[in-house]
């Protein structure tokens, strides 16, 4: 255990850097380059920091470690209280590896207004560190809400033609799935006297409230994860949104809501979770079967690898709601994989998109004469999405696919199914850009990938192969507390079924 | 007159002061009349600066007297940690307000010495408002704060809109206090006193009986005359036009010292003599707040003039606090007080911003004339920002702890509905506010405004806005004595 705040460290520096940059003046050219500076050091040096996490965290307890907590609010009891355990540890360090990545990938690509755009990646990066570390309810809240404003602007001002409506529409559908939460949560806090996370855990809330606190959070979460049918505002915000804004929206934003299904949903409201799981079921099937025939019919990149995205997305919320430990471990081990392959794969867009300015699939063509390492970092993490065995998308999505069959056979063969199409659209894609005949005009001078954008695509490539080859690497981190979570939530329906036998 | 039968004049005593200060001030204005226009603007500026100082001053004595519960001038007037908040607000929300006028009203030839000194007239009518325990220095207080507000609405007589808007607020602003005072005149018809303690007391020990009609006609009257005030649905129809009309710096004051000091004469009057016919006014006041937040949302969303729109804001603004009043307890009052001294700076610090929208000296005020603000005025836009990100109540800004304290409350009266309610409407709320963000940031340039930015409203703009900011960090301040002042409104 470290004796210094160590979380707090990772939530405040990016605001202090933030904070610097804020503080730059004098000519233009001299602004945007000390901004970036002063933000690829303050992400890079919070990375550094986060990896004191993997060295210090104790995978063999289930409780919250690095826990620091101060007196907040008078008058209520909140405070400011923030911790990780096995679930949430990886992601913060996720989020900590993704967010240097997108500054160095927005090196060249952002010549408007670079201040306030490292400006508002910074801030993000604080309010995604805290959202993952948050042990009270309010200042999860608070962390989960104020997202949106950097991510609103990222995409309003810095994105493409359509930005304003994919802004106010990402905008829009979270804040409504949000303050039915924020309802929820004072329902809570008033139910319990308390917002404190861990305490929350041990609280049994009436089964008469179960139910609706369950479908509050469910509100929000679903639009965050996104599940069918809330799920359009991704598509556009991905299409619109800068390279790096896509990084992040794929690599941690989505996160958001398995993470809230695991940490509140499953183990708070354990009845409401049993008696709406087969609603996520079937709403992940639709995810996933739909989703990915969408995503062979797009003619966009962007768009359909974000489609791709709420197909995976769809494995997580069947997995969570399995209540097996391969189930659940597979659904945090997919976001973990998707985080890194996602975002590896907008960065892949990203690449061509600087050189030449369109994401039509249809201007490409024959790039592997070219561009023989784009070709090969392209087909690396294809077949990571598509879950090839050796890659870190293999080793979620076989758990998962393990873990429902325990439970259901039928929800498992569609699930499979969508593994199955997910290859397809993947494959579909790589041939038409990278295959076939070289013989557009534009395309004959395309330049190979350089040494900045490799740096970029080298530790995401790494961690992708670490990720398959050598999971129990990363499975270890979570297994106790999966375990735990489990306990948790048989004990509460084992407590229920006790009581409604004594009722009759 | 024997002293003995002198009244306790130490409770009063910023009101004195301040009135004292109001007879000094027009006399000075008076006395130093000068021929020359500079001359003039110079007597105006020193009346305006003197006048914030002695609203300072008169804070400072709001603050030296407070403490427990003390009563005067046969009871008709009190003053508690209740009374001592608000009176801070609305010292601090007027200070404000005038301290970022001044360039205006020299540019739009607006600099007479009357105007600081009409809006401390005000001022003392709301003190006197907050601290009223009778009906009748309830009507006085409000009288001497609405003479003054119709006077400043049409300060700038050579404009249509100035004269149109003043006239307006007077004409309806008449009606509502005539039915204020009607009412009033049949709480006493039917219960024999004005005294806010002894009409507590009958109604307390009035048992199960349930009041008689005249006294639930007297209140309908008292709370249709007090929303109007507060500009709460459906008595707002005044507030588009006059913050419309006003001068800018009049619309700002607007927006917060009355709204305050009505809002808090709202919670005094009907959380204590009417404390106890809680049922009776409770389903009012709850259909009041859905109509005035729902209203304030969709209505603004076509706006095109940005004072317009903060009216209709302001509308769904006090929305909220009334569910704070609608919930009648402790922890509702409390929350209506932590959202109060938020929505001061809020406003304080948007209308600062709205004051700077000014090209080749004309005042712009359509939305679309802010576009390419966070170009030329890069500071500027962030700040305007914070300010809107706030009004829509997204954390980590003060405005989402102000929504969330009304919405504690409402849900352990077990309020579901108005709190659900509330929430949506702030969905609804925030396209507009968003609408506002668009045009400074995704829209290209317009023409830039002037520059520099008079240094006060500089001053002004950056503490609202890291007080937006930075609330978060340390929220005690401004907690502690909301939660001190609800208690006194119920321990007393």
């Amino acid at each position: 255990m470290l004796s210094w705040p160590l979380l707090s460290l990772l939530i405040a520096i990016p605001m202090v850097g933030a904070g610097i940059i804020f503080m730059i003046r004098g000519d233009e050219d001299i602004v945007a380059r000390n901004a970036r500076w002063v933000a690829l050091w303050t992400s890079g040096s919070v990375f550094l920091l986060s990896l004191f996490l993997w060295g210090e965290f104790d995978g063999t307890t289930a409780d919250f470690q690095f826990v620091e907590r101060y007196e907040w609010m008078t008058g209520l009891d909140i405070a400011y209280h923030v911790g990780v355990d096995g679930i949430s540890v990886l992601f913060v360090i996720l989020t900590t590896l993704l967010t240097p990545l997108c500054i160095l990938a927005s090196w060249n690509t952002i010549k408007d207004r670079v201040k306030e755009y490292m400006i508002s990646f910074l801030i993000l990066e604080t309010m995604m560190i805290g959202m993952f570390s948050a042990l009270d309810l309010v200042v999860f809240y608070v962390f989960f809400e104020a997202v949106l404003i950097p991510m609103f602007l990222i995409i309003g001002v810095w994105g493409g033609p359509r930005r304003v409506y994919a802004a106010y529409k990402l905008f829009l559908y979270t804040l409504l799935g949000s303050v039915l939460m924020l309802v929820a949560v004072i329902a809570m806090y008033h139910d319990a006297g308390t917002s404190d996370i861990p305490t929350l855990l041990t609280h049994t809330f009436p089964a008469t409230m179960q139910p609706w606190l369950w479908l509050a959070f469910f509100a929000s979460f679903a639009v965050k994860v996104p599940m069918w049918p809330v799920h359009t505002w991704l598509p556009d915000a991905h299409v619109e949104a800068p390279t790096a804004g896509s990084v992040i929206l794929a690599g941690v934003l989505l996160k958001f809501g398995g993470y809230g299904f695991l940490r509140f949903s499953l183990p708070m409201f354990p009845l409401a979770t049993v008696d709406f799981a087969p609603l996520i079921f079937a709403l992940s099937i639709i995810a996933v079967v739909y989703t990915s025939l969408v995503a062979l019919a797009q003619e966009d990149m962007k768009k359909l690898i974000a489609y791709s995205s709420v197909a995976h997305m769809g494995f997580v919320t069947v997995g969570t709601f399995t209540l097996t430990v391969q189930g659940i471990e597979g659904a945090i081990y997919q976001m973990l994989s998707h985080g890194v392959v996602s975002a590896a794969l907008f960065l892949i867009v990203g690449v061509v998109y600087d050189r030449i300015h369109s994401r039509e699939i249809a201007v490409y063509g024959g790039l592997v004469e070219r561009m023989p390492v784009y070709a090969l970092t392209f087909m690396l993490f294809m077949l990571a999405s598509v879950g090839l065995p050796g890659t870190g998308g293999f080793v979620g999505e076989i758990l998962v696919l393990l873990g429902i069959f325990q439970v259901n056979t039928w929800v498992a063969a569609f699930t499979a199914l969508g593994v199955i199409l997910g290859a397809a659209y993947m494959l579909y894609l790589y041939r038409r850009i990278i295959f076939g005949q070289l013989t557009k005009e534009n395309l004959m001078q395309i330049a190979d990938m350089s040494p900045r954008e490799m740096a970029i695509f080298a530790p995401l490539a790494i961690i992708t192969i670490w990720m398959g080859v050598y999971p129990s690497s990363f499975l270890d981190f979570m297994h106790v507390s999966v375990q735990n979570l489990i306990v948790q939530v048989e004990a509460a329906q084992a407590a229920a079924n006790l009581l409604t036998v004594a009722v009759q | 007159m024997p002293l003995s039968e002198m009244p306790n004049l130490v409770p009063a005593l910023p009101e004195l002061f301040l009135a004292v200060a109001i007879m000094v001030l027009l006399m000075l204005g008076v006395f130093l009349k000068s021929d020359t226009e500079d001359g003039a603007i110079r007597i105006s500026r020193h009346v305006l600066n003197l006048s914030i100082l002695s609203l300072v001053l008169a804070g400072l004595l709001v603050l030296t007297v407070s403490g427990e519960r003390l009563s005067t001038f046969g009871n008709m007037f009190v003053t508690d940690q209740f009374a001592v908040f608000v009176k801070i607000l609305i010292l601090v929300g007027a200070a404000l307000t005038l301290f970022i006028s001044r360039q205006y009203l020299e540019l739009h030839n607006m600099a007479r010495f009357e105007y600081g000194i009409l809006c401390v007239f005000a001022c003392l009518g709301m003190l006197m408002m907050v601290s009223a325990n009778d009906l009748i220095s309830l009507y006085v207080g409000l009288e001497m704060q609405s003479l003054s507000l119709y006077v400043v609405a049409a300060f700038r007589r050579d404009e249509q809109r100035s004269t149109e808007a003043g006239l307006k607020y007077f004409v309806l602003g008449a009606l509502a206090s005539g039915m204020l005072l009607y009412g009033s005149s049949l709480i006493y018809g039917f219960s024999g006193t004005t005294n806010f303690t002894v009409l507590s007391e009958i109604f307390a020990h009035s048992g199960d009986h349930a009041p008689s009609l005249g006294v639930i006609i007297g209140i309908v009257f008292i709370l249709a005359g007090l929303a109007f005030k507060v500009s709460a649905v459906p008595f707002h129809m005044w507030t588009p036009d006059v913050y419309e009309g006003a001068p800018t710096p009049v619309t700002a004051f607007f927006a917060v010292a009355p709204k305050i000091a009505g809002l808090a004469l709202f919670l005094r009057v009907m959380t204590g003599p009417f404390g106890d016919l809680v049922d009776q006014w409770q389903q009012i006041i709850v259909f009041v707040s859905i109509a005035s937040m729902v209203l304030g949302a969709f209505a603004a969303i076509n706006q095109t003039n940005i004072k317009r729109l903060m009216a209709y804001s302001s509308i769904g603004h006090i929305g909220y606090a009334l569910i704070g009043l609608a919930v009648g307890t402790e922890s509702g009052v409390y929350g209506v007080m932590v959202y109060l001294g938020i929505y001061l700076f809020m406003n304080v610090g948007t209308f600062a911003c709205i004051l700077c929208m000014r090209r080749g000296d004309i005042m712009v005020e359509d939305i679309s004339d802010l576009a390419g603000l966070s170009k030329s005025q890069p500071l500027l836009a962030m700040a305007l920002t914070v300010f809107m990100f706030s009004m829509a109540g997204i954390p980590p800004l003060a405005g989402f702890f102000g929504k969330l304290y009304i919405f504690v409350a409402a849900i352990e009266a077990e309020l579901y509905t108005l709190a659900i309610i509330g929430v949506l409407s702030s969905v609804v709320g925030a396209v507009y506010y968003l609408r506002i963000i668009r045009v400074v940031y995704f829209d290209d340039a317009g023409d830039q405004f002037d520059k520099p930015i008079p240094r006060s409203i500089a001053y002004v703009v950056t503490l609202c806005a890291a007080l937006m900011l930075f609330f978060i960090l340390y929220p005690a301040p401004l907690l502690n004595p909301a939660a001190a002042a609800a208690a006194a409104l119920f321990g007393g």
